[in-house]
């Protein structure tokens, strides 16, 4: 006879460690199965961490969770070739404590530290198990089949936390195959520097960091973002296109990293670092028209497996660990019922769609396939923008007016009528 | 049947690096596992209480953090494990520690008598193998080294295939005896699931100096220790050696003359 617990949440990153950890809290017996060596082994982020989402879970927890640097400066680089229009916020309040916003980390340690926090409340953590399918009996999940001889195990409820390509919940029926154009493939590398000269190069101390999110040529106008971000002694870098723009476009993930690592605004922050290693991972970027049925008897479904990431704010982490609560708090109110169904858990959608995950994700639903369709919004304005500013801040013996007569008939340049359209559709599906 | 392993916890010599400068272990970041012959060993004895009945008990000596090894052989399918760990067992060459897990054995002998007890042919760290035979000598039963498979098991005696450098033996031994456990005798399994459930909340009976029963305390750690390490490098690096240039073609021709030239190297029958 398998075994029964009363949750069994499959993976162990930050939606199934939030949810693991405070069904623990709560007194229930809670099994968590993870199929790397170890928690984080196979999760990959940029690294950033909020603080809002852990701190609801562990109150003051930088204070011994391995995070790398408090972010004071977030900086924003519309990339042409050779130049690029900067945009950003610095802010002293983000160096103190009380009013930390977020992180950098590596999800290596992170999310190991994560996982003790909640095996230290009684939770069982099994690694280097994959589990290959839920136990359905009359409809309803009763356990899950794990690829081990006498795999299998039961409980009242089994939460799907395995991540962007849940094939449990595809099993299950809750959504589709994932569309090429709903994921992006991200490629990164840590690169190992001295804080001394990280702090030079990006002019911040010790005890703070940089964040660089970089859009245009960056990708080459493909859809997607590159980034760079400050650890301790090393820096993330990575880029991210859809795998639909990287089947359509033939583009070599590791070659566009490369272009970015060679870019004349890029290298110069970064030369000389040492790479340490190499990950790529799938991210969630179908927003809210890619988020899956969440319930059903005996079953929730949440964090990057329920595709709660927003691609825009370059949200996830919080969302997962967000959703990871609420999965908890619905988890408690089903076992106060004593029923485990689909009715009863349904306030974790309902608490998922009311909270700033589901308003935001619909706030932007339509913004991923927008660009995807007009590319002509990195492909054409960002150089665009780029060549009016040089253009405005060169001084050249030309009027100002002039100046401005000139950018203006630039962005006209492809018709009035489209650029007015482009920028409605803009503002249309950022508002 | 009641078979015990003695198990060590090793840092894993796959990441290991040696610091040129010291010529020391430059254990920083480097994980700790099971030693693999000691994996093998625990995964043999499981195969063998499958077959005959019985019991396996893994022993450790170390810190308390070799629970872990512990843990790991409580997933291959041991079902108990001891672990002595004391400062006063520190610093131990292969002497002294075959002295500590000898004294240890014993107690364990009083309540549940030993038929065997297997160790893995040696630590990937040390790389000595030395303490199986130790322990055999103290126990004053045979060893037997290098096993490759074992063939027969009745309740008096073993059969053994031993591993020699070009070939094999075929042994017969009494019971109790000690054997160390070559690779290839086995592959490690994956490890069932209720195994996994047990091992990661099992804690193995832990006993300090005081919990062993007539024990010359001279005899341990450091103390007990006559082994001293006269000096430590690293092998030196291979030099480039000849490279062969061209089309495959032209570095074919120049390979054979190559092997021409060192035919002496090679015992071919020119028949």
């Amino acid at each position: 006879m398998p075994e029964k617990f009363d949750v069994i949440v499959v993976g162990a990153g930050p939606a199934g460690t939030s949810c693991a950890y405070q069904c623990a809290k709560n007194g229930l017996k809670v099994l968590q199965i993870e199929r790397g060596e170890y928690p984080g082994a196979k999760n990959v982020m940029g690294g950033v961490l909020y603080k809002q989402q852990l701190e609801e879970i562990i109150p003051e927890f930088w204070k011994e969770a391995p995070i790398e640097r408090p972010i004071v400066e977030q900086r924003m680089w519309l990339l042409d070739e050779e130049s690029a229009m900067t945009l950003g916020f610095k802010g002293r309040a983000w160096a103190n404590e009380a009013s930390y916003n977020n992180f950098t980390i590596l999800r290596a340690k992170f999310d190991q530290w994560f996982a003790r926090k909640a095996q230290e409340l009684g939770v069982t953590l099994i690694n280097e198990t994959v589990v290959e399918e839920c136990l359905v009996e009359n409809g309803k999940v009763i356990g899950v089949r794990t690829d081990r001889p006498e795999g299998e195990v039961l409980a009242d409820v089994v939460v799907l936390a395995d991540g962007v390509n849940s094939l449990l919940a595809k099993q299950l029926g809750f959504h589709q195959d994932i569309e090429p154009a709903q994921v992006a493939l991200t490629v990164m590398e840590v690169l190992k520097l001295p804080a001394e000269t990280i702090n030079e190069r990006f002019n911040i101390e010790d005890g703070q960091g940089c964040t660089i999110e970089m859009f245009g040529d960056s990708t080459k106008g493909h859809l997607g973002t590159a980034f760079l971000y400050t650890n301790k002694e090393s820096l993330n870098i990575g880029v991210g296109a859809t795998l639909s723009s990287i089947v359509k476009e033939k583009i070599k993930p590791y070659e566009l990293l490369e272009y970015v690592k060679n870019h004349p605004i890029v290298k110069p922050l970064i030369q000389g670092a040492e790479e340490a290693e190499y990950l790529a991972h799938l991210i969630p970027e179908g927003g809210y028209h890619a988020i899956p049925k969440l319930v059903g008897d005996g079953v929730i479904v949440a964090g990057d497996a329920a595709q709660l990431v927003n691609g825009i704010h370059r949200e996830g982490s919080n969302m997962a660990m967000k959703s990871g609560s609420y999965a908890a708090e619905a988890i408690l109110l089903a076992k106060q019922k004593g029923r485990f169904t689909e009715e009863v858990l349904a306030i974790y959608r309902e608490k998922v769609y009311e909270s700033f995950i589901g308003q935001d994700l619909k706030k932007y639903k339509d913004a991923t396939e927008t660009l995807e369709n007009h590319p002509q919004y990195l492909k054409e304005y960002i150089p665009m923008m780029n060549r009016a500013a040089r253009a405005f801040f060169t001084v050249d013996g030309t009027s100002k007016r002039e100046k401005q007569k000139g950018i203006f008939n630039m962005f006209m340049e492809r018709g009035k009528i489209r650029t007015v359209q482009d920028m409605y559709r803009a503002w249309k599906v950022m508002k | 049947m009641h078979i015990v392993v003695c198990v060590k916890q090793v840092p894993d010599t796959k990441v290991i690096k040696i610091n040129p400068k010291t010529n020391t272990l430059d254990r920083r970041g480097v994980p700790s596992i099971i030693n693999p012959y000691d994996a093998h060993a625990v995964q043999e004895a499981v195969h063998l209480k499958r077959q005959h009945g019985g019991k396996v008990s893994v022993l450790s000596m170390g810190p308390p953090q070799a629970t872990a090894v512990i843990k790991k052989s409580i997933e291959i399918g041991a079902d108990e494990g001891y672990l002595i760990s004391d400062r006063a067992f520190a610093g131990a060459d292969t002497l002294a520690t075959s002295y500590a897990l000898t004294k240890a054995l014993e107690k364990i002998s009083k309540t549940s008598p030993i038929d065997m007890v297997f160790c893995g042919k040696h630590a990937i760290d040390g790389d000595t193998g030395q303490v199986g035979p130790g322990i055999a000598k103290r126990l004053d039963i045979p060893p037997i080294t290098n096993i490759s498979a074992i063939t027969k098991v009745t309740k008096d005696y073993v059969e053994l295939q031993r591993k020699l450098q070009d070939g094999y033996a075929h042994i017969r031994s009494t019971l109790p005896c000690l054997i160390t456990i070559e690779k290839e005798i086995n592959e490690i399994e994956y490890a069932p699931f209720p195994n996994m459930l047990k091992a990661v909340n099992y804690q193995p009976v832990v006993w300090s100096i005081d919990h062993l029963e007539d024990v010359d305390r001279k005899q341990l750690g450091l103390k007990g220790s006559p082994t001293v390490v006269g000096k430590m490098f690293a092998p030196p690096k291979q030099e480039g050696g000849h490279r062969l240039e061209g089309t495959p073609e032209e570095q074919v021709v120049q390979l054979v003359e190559v092997l021409k030239e060192k035919q002496y190297l090679f015992h071919f029958n020119k028949g």
